[in-house]
């Protein structure tokens, strides 16, 4: 602990105890050695802090150095969260230094440089992040990463694809903008993450479970809440705000149960297989899309070809006329509700495995991209969703290509806002007056 | 278990900076959702407008204090206008969900590190202080009693954001006793009808965007006043607090979305208090971050509850219809 000693000296009361401190100093930095310090010189009234990380994991024993005013110098080492703290005298700028010879192998600082400046503000602390990744340039051709792009946003499309055509379904038979659906999406990977990891089953029967215990989760909210909210004859800005709220609850609900952080489902890390030049995809990203692509024709032949499935678009048409008609609105609801649910959950399976990793709010960071989805396939239309989605989904990978890969939810969050604007039946839907 | 400490957080919180801010944002909201009937879902885009208007006009470009308060305004009515013009043609829930997008998309662009320069990207901006500190006319101490005790800065921040507050509900009450507030009220009940009578309803609303707009963007420029600007402040869950904050005081009332801001953070600081310290103490049965997501939960549960079972509020007349249908 005592390691990090700088050169910055209370008026001290002689030249005695002058030596005597670079003595135990000496002493001290003699016998220390190996550094292990992941805080230094707390004593100080203010504070510098970091993390070090290779993609989302924590690098340990990485030699920081801060520098600042009057000569003040620093080091500490990352512990094995990757974190490091240092006290620094004053509010004023100091330099935050990454020996990248410390780093291991092969990696470097990809975002910003080694060296970065940091003002220690008012609130008389500042943190600063190191993000570690392959230091190599990117060397892949155009149409490779143009390829890579593809293949991938369509996977992310048709991940989408799920969570939106539920959502769509949804907003078709009773008009509700559910944000709740966002919860929905996590709410399949949490009870994967619970089956498979906390009850240790295998993975292949824990996803087929949580898909399940999501449609009963619709099954519950519709009977629960939505039916008697419709009965309520609530109007459906309060239906949404109603939604609004019980997407707040329960995203919190889920960050009491996992934490703030992110965890990972089993076989998150499969291996690459290399398709052609250099563009591979990974096992989970093929299977991900079969998966996608079975249940998408699955629930399509259920929606054209059943009875429900029918009396389902009867609905979205016209829901007074399907009742007319002797359609039992309610059991249709009910059967959406559980359908959408199950989709919803699957979805947030396979975002878990795309993102990778499991978070309170995943759902939430995509419920825009699936408004978006289901806006620009036309509201209330599955098929027009699906197609929203695939748009959606390649629209934002491909677009980072060119833009800032921080920047591609901006992409699809104007299209969304352009299509309402100019199309706002969207793709497939139906020109009606919206205004 | 400190008693103490935890009632003299809460107390404090009254008139927390916090509290101020969301109580601006909450009159502008007012504006738009309780008496135009618009369905905004990006006040917190507002926010972010008026917090980096302020925090960027003083460390880019070197204005005093005042000149970033106008800035961060003049930023907003632009915003309103780009938003507006376009979209408050749309049906309400159409509406909702670009204004949701567009505060989003704005927040992106904060964040991104493309302007690192300007806008700090991840990290935020601090240290625009020294012009808004200059012209502090408290001299240096510490002052007040009891939780009430702050240093002159802690003060002018307060006092300032009060007397906004104060200004902006009496502008909202003036307003809304006027014909201009009539026609408003007029177009959330029925829109065609204030139509009918020749009235031109586009003209109308866009006001009410700016209006309320320019009052969130004040409520970000309070909120960035003592300490920093932090992107991460600006998602939608600040969207849906201040949504709450407003739903709970009452949407189409004058004080009630004051009492509705205060009522939430007094709330907020007593729970961020005592739910941790419970669970330390051993009396729940949870670790203490744990315990303090649960006053989270409660903010959603509470949103619902208001808007089943009493949508017009502590403060709001059951009569008058506060939800378009």
């Amino acid at each position: 602990m005592a390691l990090a000693k700088h050169s910055t000296f209370r008026r001290s009361a002689g030249l005695v105890s002058l030596l005597l401190t670079a003595l135990v100093a000496l002493l001290t930095f003699l016998s220390a050695s190996p550094a292990s310090a992941d805080e230094a010189n707390m004593d100080e009234p203010f504070r510098v802090s970091g993390n070090v990380q290779n993609k989302g994991e924590p690098l340990e024993d990485v030699l920081i150095t801060v520098t600042g005013p009057g000569g003040y110098e620093v080091e500490v080492e990352t512990d094995a969260e990757g974190k490091w703290r240092v006290g620094v005298p004053e509010e004023e700028e100091y330099e935050v230094t990454l020996d990248e010879s410390t780093l291991p192998d092969g990696v470097a600082v990809v975002e910003g440089s080694n060296v970065r400046t940091v003002e220690v503000g008012p609130a008389g602390r500042v943190s600063t992040n190191f993000f570690i990744g392959v230091g190599e340039r990117n060397v892949t051709s155009f149409f490779d990463q143009f390829v890579e792009r593809l293949a991938t946003g369509l996977n992310f499309g048709l991940m989408l694809a799920l969570a939106s055509i539920g959502a769509s379904l949804v907003f078709g038979t009773t008009r509700l903008s559910n944000f709740a659906h966002a919860e929905m999406v996590t709410f399949g990977a949490v009870m994967a993450y619970f089956l498979s990891v906390a009850i240790a089953l295998p993975i292949y029967l824990a996803i087929p479970l949580a898909v399940l215990l999501s449609g009963v989760f619709g099954l519950a909210m519709d009977a629960g809440l939505w039916r008697p909210l419709r009965r309520k004859g609530l109007g459906t800005v309060q239906l949404m705000i109603v939604s609004i709220g019980l997407s707040l609850a329960l995203r919190y609900i889920f960050q009491f149960f996992i934490g703030g952080g992110t965890v990972q489902l089993p076989g998150s890390n499969s291996p690459q297989i290399p398709l052609f030049g250099a563009v591979s995809l990974s096992v989970i990203d093929i299977v991900s899309m079969a998966i996608s692509i079975v249940v998408i024709a699955a629930f399509a032949f259920w929606l054209l070809r059943t009875r429900i499935g029918k009396a389902t678009r009867a609905i979205s048409d016209n829901p007074s006329l399907a009742a007319a008609s002797g359609i039992d609105v309610d059991r249709v609801v009910r059967i959406v509700w559980i359908i959408a649910a199950g989709l919803a959950g699957l979805a947030g399976v396979l975002y878990a495995y795309y993102r990778p990793g499991i978070k309170w709010d995943m759902g939430a960071q995509i419920l825009l991209l699936v408004f978006a989805a289901i806006t620009l396939g036309g509201l209330g239309t599955a098929f027009g969703a699906l197609v929203g989605s695939l748009i959606v989904g390649t629209l934002v990978e491909i677009s980072s290509l060119w833009i800032p890969a921080d920047l591609k939810y901006v992409g699809a969050l104007v299209l969304l806002i352009l299509i309402l604007l100019f199309r706002p039946q969207g793709i497939l839907g139906r020109r009606e007056r919206i205004g | 278990m400190d008693w103490g400490q935890i009632l003299s957080n809460t107390a404090s919180s009254l008139i927390g900076p916090a509290t101020i801010a969301y109580a601006l944002a909450a009159i502008g909201l007012s504006v738009h959702f309780g008496y135009a009937g618009l369905i905004n879902m990006g006040i917190a885009g507002f926010m972010a407008i008026g917090a980096y208007g302020y925090a960027i006009s003083a460390l880019t470009f070197g204005l005093p204090w005042w000149a970033g308060f106008l800035v961060g305004i003049g930023a907003s009515i632009v915003f309103a206008l780009i938003l507006g013009i376009p979209t408050l043609r749309l049906r309400g829930d159409y509406l909702a969900i670009v204004t949701i997008a567009a505060a989003e998309v704005l927040r992106l662009l904060f964040l991104t590190g493309e302007f690192d320069d300007v806008t700090g990207s991840a990290d935020g901006l601090s240290g625009y202080h020294a012009s808004f500190r200059a012209a502090n006319p408290i001299p240096d101490g510490t002052y007040g009693f009891g939780p009430w005790t702050y240093n002159a800065n802690g003060w002018w921040v307060r006092i300032l954001g009060i007397a906004i507050v104060a200004i902006v509900a009496l502008i909202v009450w003036s307003l809304m006793r006027s014909p201009w507030g009539r026609v408003l009220k007029g177009i959330r009940e029925d829109e065609d009808a204030v139509r009918a009578l020749g009235k031109n309803v586009f003209a109308y609303k866009l006001q009410a965007l700016m209006l309320g707009g320019v009052f969130g963007a004040l409520g970000g420029i309070v909120y960035a006043l003592p300490s920093a600007v932090n992107p991460g402040v600006y998602v939608t869950s600040l969207t849906f607090f201040v949504y709450t904050a407003l739903l709970l005081g009452g949407a189409a009332t004058i004080f009630g979305p004051i009492l509705g801001s205060v009522i939430f953070w007094v709330l907020q600081t007593f729970l961020s208090n005592v739910l941790p310290a419970l669970a330390t103490s051993g009396i729940l049965p949870v670790t203490s971050t744990q315990a303090s997501t649960l006053r989270f939960v409660l903010v959603g549960v509470i949103l619902m509850l208001i808007v089943i079972f009493s949508p017009q509020g502590i403060l709001g007349n059951k009569k008058e219809l506060t939800f378009v249908k």
